[in-house]
């Protein structure tokens, strides 16, 4: 079954033709060359797939393409405005919290979500924030730094 | 996995006819947490997946003080965990869902669906039982209450048959001056199943000759989420130390937990009373 939807995406409104079994993962990868957010799992276990669906941390391998119609997506690439990195890209890259990259996407999306709702978080508050997204090299802990050094300033 | 039809009904009777017609082909669809999983796994292979969360009024939290709280089943965890109704009135079940998953999934996941998926571990579940919660069945043109003690039949097993929809979960108001705990065993403190799940509410009773009531439920060490009754009994009778050690050991003669990948059966018994006996404490110490 194919459905006809309207998504907005980054700020850009996408007409798109999706079958009932495609995820909202595999259509921005595949159909709209978004390859910012990564298929870690496929489950909802890691987290590399974390997009904002209406403002909110999702799993996108767990959301069907067809449920996007109406709604607005932000991706990691959505998070540089008109070139300038968001400073929690800028605090990534200056406290060294990212080695092979692959949860980094998906961290940001996890950490810009949560200092949208809570500006100053705990340590604690910024783990359980982040609690869904697996990194495999850094042992978390520049990471949180990273996070902690934005809710600061 | 088997490619499969999106159908989005705008009504409950909609929704339950197209259950009936496809019965044995069609799966409800709210957060899909668990259901694209088991999809992806080839455990379940529906022809039609039922997106049944924007029908009016299943995503809505309310309260009144005769009532008492109800939740929509397409609720998220999310919604139940930051509602400032739950937090203030019904703490327990925000500690619960809480805990389930990961935030990412607790935006998607409904109150609704760990109910009607039945796991054994489900966390929100002890929480509800112990709140005395009442289930809203939608089926055959009307809604029915069903107590949510009689919900689940087995392992991943609901009293739900073809175009049964649950649509709601009456809380009633808790006693006055009640205290709670929920305390889940897991592998990991974060996104992991429960090993061993136990929520306690104790409260005031004058009539008792301890002076409390307690409830305590249990999940993941029986084939369906139970109370446990011989423990409440003995902590009416007296809330002493060694009522509370008598209670935790109740507490883990009721349970029947089996060995599986996570743990073992003997292992999960043997958490049961340490988490029942802290769990107890805690809440004695939150009351005095």
């Amino acid at each position: 079954m194919r459905h006809r939807i309207t998504v907005t995406v980054n700020g850009e409104t996408e007409f798109l033709e999706v079958e009932s079994h495609r995820t909202l993962l595999q259509v921005l990868r595949e159909d709209l060359d978004l390859t910012g957010t990564k298929n870690g799992c496929n489950s909802g276990e890691c987290g590399a797939c974390t997009v904002l669906f209406d403002g909110e941390p999702v799993n996108a391998c767990l959301v069907l393409a067809v449920e996007a119609d109406g709604h607005e997506v932000i991706t990691i690439e959505g998070l540089a405005q008109e070139g300038a990195l968001d400073p929690l890209q800028r605090a990534f890259i200056n406290r060294n919290a990212v080695q092979c990259g692959f949860c980094t996407p998906g961290m940001i999306i996890s950490a810009r979500a949560l200092l949208d709702r809570n500006p100053q978080p705990s340590e604690m508050e910024i783990r359980q924030a982040i609690a869904g997204n697996l990194c495999r090299c850094t042992g978390y802990t520049r990471i949180v730094e990273a996070v902690q050094e934005v809710a600061e300033s | 996995m088997k490619i499969f039809d999106y159908i989005k009904p705008k009504t409950l009777a909609e929704a339950s006819a197209f259950m009936i017609e496809h019965d044995g082909e069609a799966k409800l669809y709210a957060g899909g947490t668990d259901l694209l999983i088991l999809m992806r796994d080839g455990f379940i292979t529906p022809q039609y997946i039922v997106d049944i969360k924007e029908i009016p009024s299943l995503r809505d939290i309310s309260f009144d003080e005769t009532a008492g709280l109800t939740i929509g089943a397409a609720a998220t965890l999310n919604a139940v965990a930051s509602s400032p109704i739950i937090r203030t009135r019904f703490g327990l079940l925000a500690e619960a869902a809480e805990t389930i998953g990961s935030y990412q999934v607790r935006n998607r996941a409904t109150i609704g669906g760990n109910i009607c998926n039945a796991s054994p571990s489900a966390d929100t579940v002890p929480a509800l039982l112990v709140l005395g919660a009442m289930a809203w069945v939608f089926g055959g043109g009307e809604e029915k209450a069903v107590p949510l003690d009689t919900f689940f039949t087995g392992p991943g097993k609901t009293m739900l048959g073809p175009g049964n929809i649950l649509t709601s979960i009456q809380v009633p108001l808790s006693p006055a001056g009640s205290a709670h705990r929920y305390l889940k065993l897991g592998r990991v403190r974060a996104a992991d199943l429960a090993l061993v799940g136990v929520a306690v509410l104790g409260f005031p009773q004058p009539g008792n000759p301890s002076g409390y009531g307690f409830r305590i439920a249990l999940g993941a060490v029986a084939p369906t989420p139970i109370r446990a009754p011989e423990a409440e009994a003995l902590l009416a009778e007296s809330v002493d130390d060694e009522a509370v050690d008598k209670a935790a050991l109740a507490a883990m003669r009721t349970a029947k937990p089996i060995s599986d990948v996570r743990a073992k059966a003997e292992y999960r018994s043997a958490m049961v009373r340490v988490l029942t006996r802290r769990g107890i404490q805690e809440v004695l110490e939150d009351l005095h």
